[in-house]
């Protein structure tokens, strides 16, 4: 029987997309991600939530070793993707990035055009090998973005005199432009009025069958509407982990149950 | 009843809680204090500005009015031929200069003559008036034999002192007889100018001629010096803003944060605070004492005021680094660009105007620097003419503008005081040009969206 578990649990591994294994964060003195053990299945939708400062978006750059970007940052423990450990020594965070791509909070596309903020990380990973390749990279990532009938007739416009909602999908596109396998977002709506928000989960969801998908939101709601499995965070600690609906519906732990119910955070 | 409504617990409410505060359309007295403060403000920033403006506008108009007479020359317009036979004459004298001398007396009262004026003169008073005419008068037919016979009309610069007078620098209140000149040379002046013989002509001299002796103001130009600041403006340039720029570039973003990096950063901004001579002296000692570089060459200048500007430079350029939203940085490092590539293609952009700007202000000050140049020898330098070349320019001997203007107004004739001002205006045209260079380059990196 144990044999047999044993097993399961292999294969299951193999499976996963992203598997973190006892990560701890250091902030200098400060523990900040406690010994979180988690799988990310590929194709789908994981949210992370949990109250402010329970480490859900410290958790989230680790992945793509953006934390490396600061000094007093120390990460122990192991996240492999597809097997390899992220944080081995002969992995370089530049090439890891181009294969695990970010979407931030607020909006950040380059005061350049809508193309060249499309084609910019084709260009420096050398994707395209002439013109009518990379404006093939760019429609395409603007298509499936579901921006290129708002932007094709002003491509040479600049990206920043968007709204907030496209310029979002903007940097959703950026991202895809480079073919990453997953796509970290951190708080992708938070600063998105409603409209924009159901366009960009709406984005989400279809990204859901070539992408593997992290999001970290402040919203139950958003998360139980776009994400297939949901993580709880609590403290720097993993809570609990499961399908959503199980999440939502019938949480384990009574931390969760509190937090999901609204009683604190 | 009203009273009926209100629910026992407001109606607990203490009675110094008014349920209607005080109408909005009285002011209160801490408001009107408050309205009062910011009034008095208001009432000293304008002040401020004020006479701000005013000393701007007493030193521009100061400038340019003591400036102007500096761009002007008078000269002494004489027409005359000269036949071969007073050419052999003259040749074959003693005096030769003499000779000719007396010929262009005699051309002068000609013309006067001519124009119905009658005044006698001597030679000497001619010589107090224009010099010694006769050397070039001579340099000139010995150099154009073909010309003798023909009517030639010759240019002579006036007497410093006429040019004084001409500007209203001399009058005959203020002068006294001397060897230069003599209460009743300026009848004769006056006369002169009425008969068309004595006019005031822009001075492209001075704009473009190189320094003189002290005996000879007239002839003193800027020329030389603008092209000596000019060669020390381009090393200045192209030392200090690459080695600034990748200094700061090196602090800011990748540098680790520790004990030395932090000396070193105290250290840089210490330096903004150095005095300039302290700069000469460390020039004097390691330039040209040690590595023997050329004694008053503008590249010696340049490397003096390099060392002056990239604190400057490395200042600013770190604060518009600084400046650039850290957005930005993740944007590009999220997508898989190297530290450097977002660096270079999107936080350096983004920095250009505000690294452009302290540029210009470290440029500006380096231009208007004279004191590190004291030690270097730019300022006991005459520059007798242009450098030839393009190597010559860094390395030849030279003057530089400040330098000029100081050397100028240590000079006991009174007619170098004017040369003086007007080197000033030269030096601000020169710095104005500069700064509008800069902001059209900056009108180009900077970007609206």
């Amino acid at each position: 029987m144990n044999e047999m578990a044993n097993i399961e649990q292999a294969i299951e591994m193999t499976e996963s997309k992203i598997s973190a294994n006892k990560v701890q964060v250091y902030y200098g003195d400060t523990h900040a991600i406690k010994d979180v053990d988690i799988e990310i299945q590929p194709r789908s939708v994981t949210s992370f939530i949990g109250p402010s400062g329970c480490g859900k978006s410290t958790f989230l750059r680790t992945i793509n070793r953006m934390n490396d970007t600061i000094d007093i940052c120390r990460v122990e423990g192991s996240i492999r993707i597809d097997g390899e450990d992220i944080y081995d020594p002969k992995v370089d965070p530049v090439q890891l990035r181009a294969k695990v791509g970010m979407v931030f909070q607020k909006p950040n596309p380059f005061p350049k055009s809508i193309y060249d903020n499309i084609a910019y990380g084709p260009r420096i990973h050398g994707l395209a090998r002439n013109k009518a390749e990379l404006d093939d990279i760019v429609s395409s990532s603007l298509q499936k973005a579901g921006l290129w009938e708002e932007v094709k007739n002003r491509l040479d416009e600049p990206g920043t005199g968007m709204s907030g909602g496209q310029q979002q999908r903007l940097c959703i596109a950026r991202a895809i432009a480079v073919s990453p396998e997953v796509i970290l977002m951190d708080e992708p709506c938070s600063a998105l009025d409603p409209i924009a928000t159901a366009k960009v989960e709406e984005l989400i969801d279809e990204l859901r069958e070539n992408f593997t998908i992290v999001i970290v939101t402040h919203s139950m709601q958003q998360a139980a509407r776009v994400s297939q499995r949901t993580a709880f965070f609590h403290l720097g600690i993993l809570v609990e982990e499961g399908s959503t609906q199980d999440i939502f519906t019938n949480p384990k732990d009574k931390r969760t149950q509190d937090y999901i119910t609204g009683r604190f955070g | 009843m009203t009273d009926t409504t209100i629910s026992p617990k407001v109606a607990e409410m203490p009675a110094n809680l008014p349920f209607k505060s005080k109408s909005l359309y009285e002011v209160d007295d801490l408001t009107r204090k408050r309205n009062a403060a910011e009034r008095r403000f208001k009432a000293y920033g304008v002040a401020a500005v004020c006479i701000g403006l005013f000393f701007l506008v007493v030193l521009a108009y100061t400038i340019i009015s003591e400036g102007i007479p500096a761009f002007s020359r008078t000269i002494v317009e004489v027409e005359f031929s000269l036949t071969q036979e007073q050419f052999d004459e003259a040749e074959g004298q003693l005096f030769k200069t003499k000779a000719y001398e007396q010929i262009f007396i005699g051309a002068l009262q000609g013309q006067l003559q001519e124009s119905g004026v009658s005044v006698p003169f001597d030679a000497t008073t001619i010589e107090r008036i224009v010099g010694k005419p006769g050397n070039t008068i001579r340099t000139y037919f010995k150099a154009n034999q073909d010309k003798l016979g023909d009517a030639v009309g010759f240019e002579l610069a006036a007497s410093s002192r006429v040019d004084g007078y001409m500007n209203g620098r001399v009058t005959r209140e203020n002068m006294t007889d001397s060897r230069f000149l003599q209460k009743t040379d300026l009848d004769l002046v006056d006369i002169l100018v009425d008969a068309g013989v004595i006019k005031t002509v822009f001075n492209w001299n001075f704009i473009t001629g190189a320094d003189s002796g002290v005996d000879n103001p007239g002839a003193a130009g800027i020329g030389a010096s603008v092209v000596g600041s000019f060669f020390m403006m381009l090393v200045v340039l192209f030392l200090s803003l690459p080695i600034g720029v990748a200094t700061s570039i090196y602090l800011e973003e990748f540098a680790p944060q520790n004990r030395i990096t932090d000396l070193i950063e105290v250290n840089i901004s210490n330096l903004a605070a150095v005095p300039s001579i302290v700069f000469g002296i460390l020039g004097l000692a390691v330039f040209i004492q040690f590595m023997h570089l050329p004694q008053s060459a503008p590249i010696v200048g340049g490397l003096v005021l390099t060392l002056m500007t990239l604190p400057t430079i490395i200042i600013s350029t770190r604060a518009s680094l600084k400046a650039v939203p850290p957005s930005i940085r993740d944007a590009a490092l999220g997508i898989g660009a190297s530290k450097m590539q977002a660096i270079f293609h999107h936080v350096l952009p983004l920095a250009m105007p505000g690294i452009l700007t302290g540029t210009i202000i470290g440029l500006a000050q380096a231009l208007g620097e004279t004191a590190p140049l004291l030690l270097i020898g730019m300022v006991g330098f005459v520059a007798r003419g242009y450098p030839e070349g393009l190597i010559a320019g860094f390395t030849d001997p030279n003057s530089a503008m400040p330098a000029q203007i100081y050397t100028w107004a240590a000079r006991a004739d009174f007619a170098f005081y004017e040369k003086a001002w007007g080197g000033i205006v030269v030096l601000l045209i020169f710095l104005l040009s500069m700064n509008i260079l800069a902001i059209i380059l900056r009108r180009r990196f900077e970007r609206r969206w």
